[in-house]
């Protein structure tokens, strides 16, 4: 802790930090449209890229914004947009096809308040669900959402890395009380991050998966492989089928490159769960509101500990069901009408009573709020 | 230092929220914790506008104002709206063309007049004031708030922004 | 037996196409594979972009970097594969309903921007895939399974429309006119800058149907006798890229 006091912190605001942390993750392309309240994401890649040699242009519209990413990575370039409310919904049909077509992008949806154009400039985690079902038909997803600027930053490079790894699209869920948060945060050396990159082979189909590997191998375009790629159902050569079998094998693969590998990137922190009675199930903007109720209900004397996912989706359903074990009671609190709540619903099936703190107005959640329910 | 939970307000367009970042770096420079925060929207086009700092040291908690420990107000509708419900011992600096609303600690301070006569631009309001608060409140050493303020207004206008700060500490 | 030309620029296992007896698409297709040939750039650095509908089968078929994308989007994607990597020559193909219906603006802004793709619209007046409903192209009056009683829309002239919005190149050619229309994609792909050619194709199946224009072979003679091949404009503007590229050597950019 002494150590880190004295190291140098920047004050960033937290879409800044997504920004610092793509290009520390190797971005060097980004394609964006104007929405508030994620607009400082594009400005500051507006900015940045052309500092280290990467390109930044701004689309017609949200769709074309997320058909040029894709288009970038496909050409062998980390890519990476952001949005927010109704340009996370225009994008859908392209995240689904990049998905279905494994092109590895990240996507900043700082997030809210809605439906439709809402409130604009106020916070919200309304998106939770359509981050999970938003795009047409069975496919896999992968969002994680900050808490803090600084994790803003590493988050936005673990998202990189689990595109890269995982050949999808990433989703950082952020929000407007941390994307419009301005904190200070230590960037680090760069030599000191981990930072993953698409395996390529090109001596097998594109769309193959060795054994023992867990997403298809295929080099980017221009390097000689010449394949396909597709959002219709395809063979392992990319090329289309209309065959049920492959239709069935394909979807099924996809799905499986998350249900077999949970425990590689499902992320969350506990704190006081040694103890703790009540456990608060907070997220993202909400998840600081959480940890000063629970210094308060402690300094009464109550044992209510913190339960954060980290990783909303795939949802951390297993370690849930075990802190629902030891807890009397859980209270969850999010900027929305009951969204990750019904996971959790499903993951504990009534083994614990749960309280629910939603809020719709587009005002923050205060500690005080979560506080009167611990 | 005691855990100060600032509110900077005043109107669109007299550097507010700028203010309240220079603060906030010069909090960091100086070694503290701190973090910034604003209102947007329509309140953010000419109309109230409201931003947030917060200093301690260590683990900064929850990101928003609870209890203001300090004001800052440059119109009458900021320090009506926001001096409300607000404790005792909260400082609440407002500009002295202001109508102090009583039962509140505020402190007068000639901010808007002194960068208009004495600088010669109004738009210095918000730096004059960064100096009147720090010599309030004593926050940072003047030297690093000085470099905070230089790390942010444009280039060119170093000097009158430097003149700026040290008219708002001797107020 | 297919000749060397077709040998070399398309992918015999993905055969045969989709594509109708009579449809001008296969024509076009060709036409793309010699001008291809005839620029003698090396098939790994060409990336064909296509949406979805008759047209976008195209990008299956020919032996390149190939991406067939979602409706309309051919022209962002495309964008995002060039700002990504300029050094590939990309090469949307779509239909008419494809690029400026759907896609409309993602056309008339690429066309704006001037960026260095070539468009080449596989242009037969009806949505086919579907099953024959009128497009922007349709011409008043003309039968479709949606305009059952004649259509009363306007039609676009999308390589004029093209012109309107920026674009540095522009042609019109057809599947009949394969000399012409195979210089012409030849010269939009050289052009640096963004190009489209509108060709002229057939769909006998549903357009030629529904109207009454006869067969393949009577399609084929009313593109011989209605249209002239035509290029309407070659002109040298700022690209995007070159343009962008400025301000990262202004910054030493990742140096």
């Amino acid at each position: 802790m002494a150590a880190k006091q004295k190291e140098k912190r920047v004050l960033l605001q937290g879409n800044e930090a997504c920004v610092e942390g793509a290009i520390a993750a190797g971005m060097r392309f980004f394609a964006g449209y104007p929405i508030t309240p994620s607009t400082e994401v594009a400005e500051q890649a507006a900015i940045r890229l052309p500092q280290v040699g990467g390109r930044f242009i701004q689309m017609e519209d949200e769709i074309a914004a997320m058909a040029a990413i894709i288009g970038g990575s496909a050409a062998g370039v980390k890519s990476m947009t952001a949005t927010s409310g109704p340009g996370f919904s225009l994008k859908q049909e392209n995240l689904g096809y990049a998905a279905f077509a494994e092109v590895p992008c990240v996507l900043i949806n700082v997030q809210r308040s809605g439906p439709s154009t809402g409130l604009p400039t106020s916070p919200s985690q309304g998106d939770i669900m359509q981050a999970r079902w938003g795009t047409h038909g069975d496919h896999p997803v992968i969002a994680l959402a900050p808490a803090t600027v600084e994790e803003c930053y590493h988050l936005t490079i673990r998202c990189f890395n689990l595109s890269e790894k995982y050949r999808m699209p990433v989703f950082l869920m952020t929000d407007e009380i941390i994307g419009h948060l301005r904190e200070g945060i230590v960037i680090p050396d760069p030599k000191t991050l981990k930072i993953e990159n698409r395996k390529i082979n090109k001596k097998i189909p594109p769309f193959a998966v060795p054994k023992g590997e867990i997403a298809p191998q295929s080099a980017p375009f221009g390097q000689g492989q010449r394949y396909n790629i597709t959002g219709l159902v395809h063979r392992e050569d990319g090329f289309p089928t209309n065959s049920t079998t492959i239709a069935g094998e394909l979807c099924t693969r996809l799905m499986k490159k998350i249900e077999d590998n949970v425990d590689d990137i499902i992320e969350y922190e506990e704190r006081h769960l040694e103890d703790a009675e009540v456990i608060v199930i907070a997220y993202g903007g909400t998840t600081r509101a959480a940890t000063k109720a629970i210094e308060l209900a402690r300094a009464k004397g109550k044992k209510a500990g913190l339960f954060r996912p980290i990783t909303i989706w795939p949802f951390p359903a297993k370690r849930i069901q075990e802190i629902a074990k030891k807890a009397k009671k859980f209270v969850v609190a999010e900027h929305n009408y009951g969204q990750l709540v019904h996971e959790i619903r499903l993951a504990t099936k009534d083994a614990v009573p749960i309280e629910f703190l939603g809020k719709v107005d587009g005002t923050i959640i205060m500690p005080n709020e979560i506080e009167e329910l611990i | 230092m005691n855990r100060q939970e600032m509110r900077f307000t005043g109107s669109g367009g007299q550097g507010i929220i700028l203010a309240s970042v220079i603060l906030a770096e010069a909090a960091l420079i100086a070694g503290h914790t701190a973090v910034q925060s604003q209102t947007y929207g329509p309140e953010a086009r000419g109309g109230v506008c409201k931003a947030e700092v917060i200093i301690c040291e260590g683990d900064i908690g929850f990101t928003k104002v609870v209890k203001p420990t300090f004001l800052l107000a440059l119109t009458q509708s900021s320090l009506d709206r926001y001096s409300k419900g607000v404790d005792k011992d909260c400082i609440i600096i407002a500009d002295s063309s202001l109508v102090a609303p009583k039962g509140y600690n505020i402190v007068s301070k000639p901010i808007i007049q002194t960068a208009k006569e004495k600088i010669g631009k109004a738009f210095v309001s918000n730096i004059v004031a960064l100096g009147a608060i720090n010599a309030h409140l004593k926050l940072v050493p003047p030297d690093v708030l000085k470099e905070a303020v230089l790390k942010y207004v444009p280039k060119g206008t170093d000097e009158i922004n430097t003149k700026a700060l040290e008219a708002g500490a001797a107020l | 037996m297919a000749s060397p030309i077709i040998k070399k620029y398309i992918r015999e296992g993905t055969l045969p196409h989709i594509w109708c007896g009579g449809c001008g698409h296969g024509i076009i297709m060709r036409n793309l594979a010699v001008a291809i040939e005839n620029l003698g750039i090396d098939r790994d650095k060409v990336c064909l972009v296509s949406g979805i509908g008759c047209s976008s089968r195209i990008a299956g078929y020919m032996d390149f970097n190939t991406l067939h994308t979602t409706h309309g989007r051919a022209v962002a994607f495309a964008t995002g594969v060039k700002v990504a990597n300029p050094d590939m020559t990309v090469i949307v193909a779509a239909g008419d309903g494809d690029i400026s219906a759907i896609g409309g603006n993602h056309l008339i802004h690429a066309a704006r921007r001037n960026i260095d793709l070539t468009v080449i619209v596989m242009n037969n007046d009806i949505y086919g895939m579907t099953g024959g409903q009128f497009s922007p192209t349709t011409p008043m009056g003309d039968l479709a399974t949606t305009a059952p009683y004649g259509n009363v829309d306007r039609p676009f002239d999308i390589a004029k429309l093209s012109v309107g919005a920026g674009a540095t190149y522009a042609a019109k050619g057809s599947a009949y006119h394969v000399k012409d229309t195979t210089k012409f994609i030849q010269e939009g792909i050289a052009h640096k800058g963004f190009a489209i050619i509108d060709c002229v194709s057939s769909c006998p199946t549903y357009y030629g149907r529904k109207n009454k224009k006869g067969g393949a072979v009577e399609m084929m003679e009313l593109q011989k006798k209605n249209f002239v091949p035509e290029r309407l404009l070659e002109r040298l503007e700022p690209e995007w890229i070159e343009e962008y590229d400025k301000t990262i050597r202004a910054m030493k950019g990742g140096k």
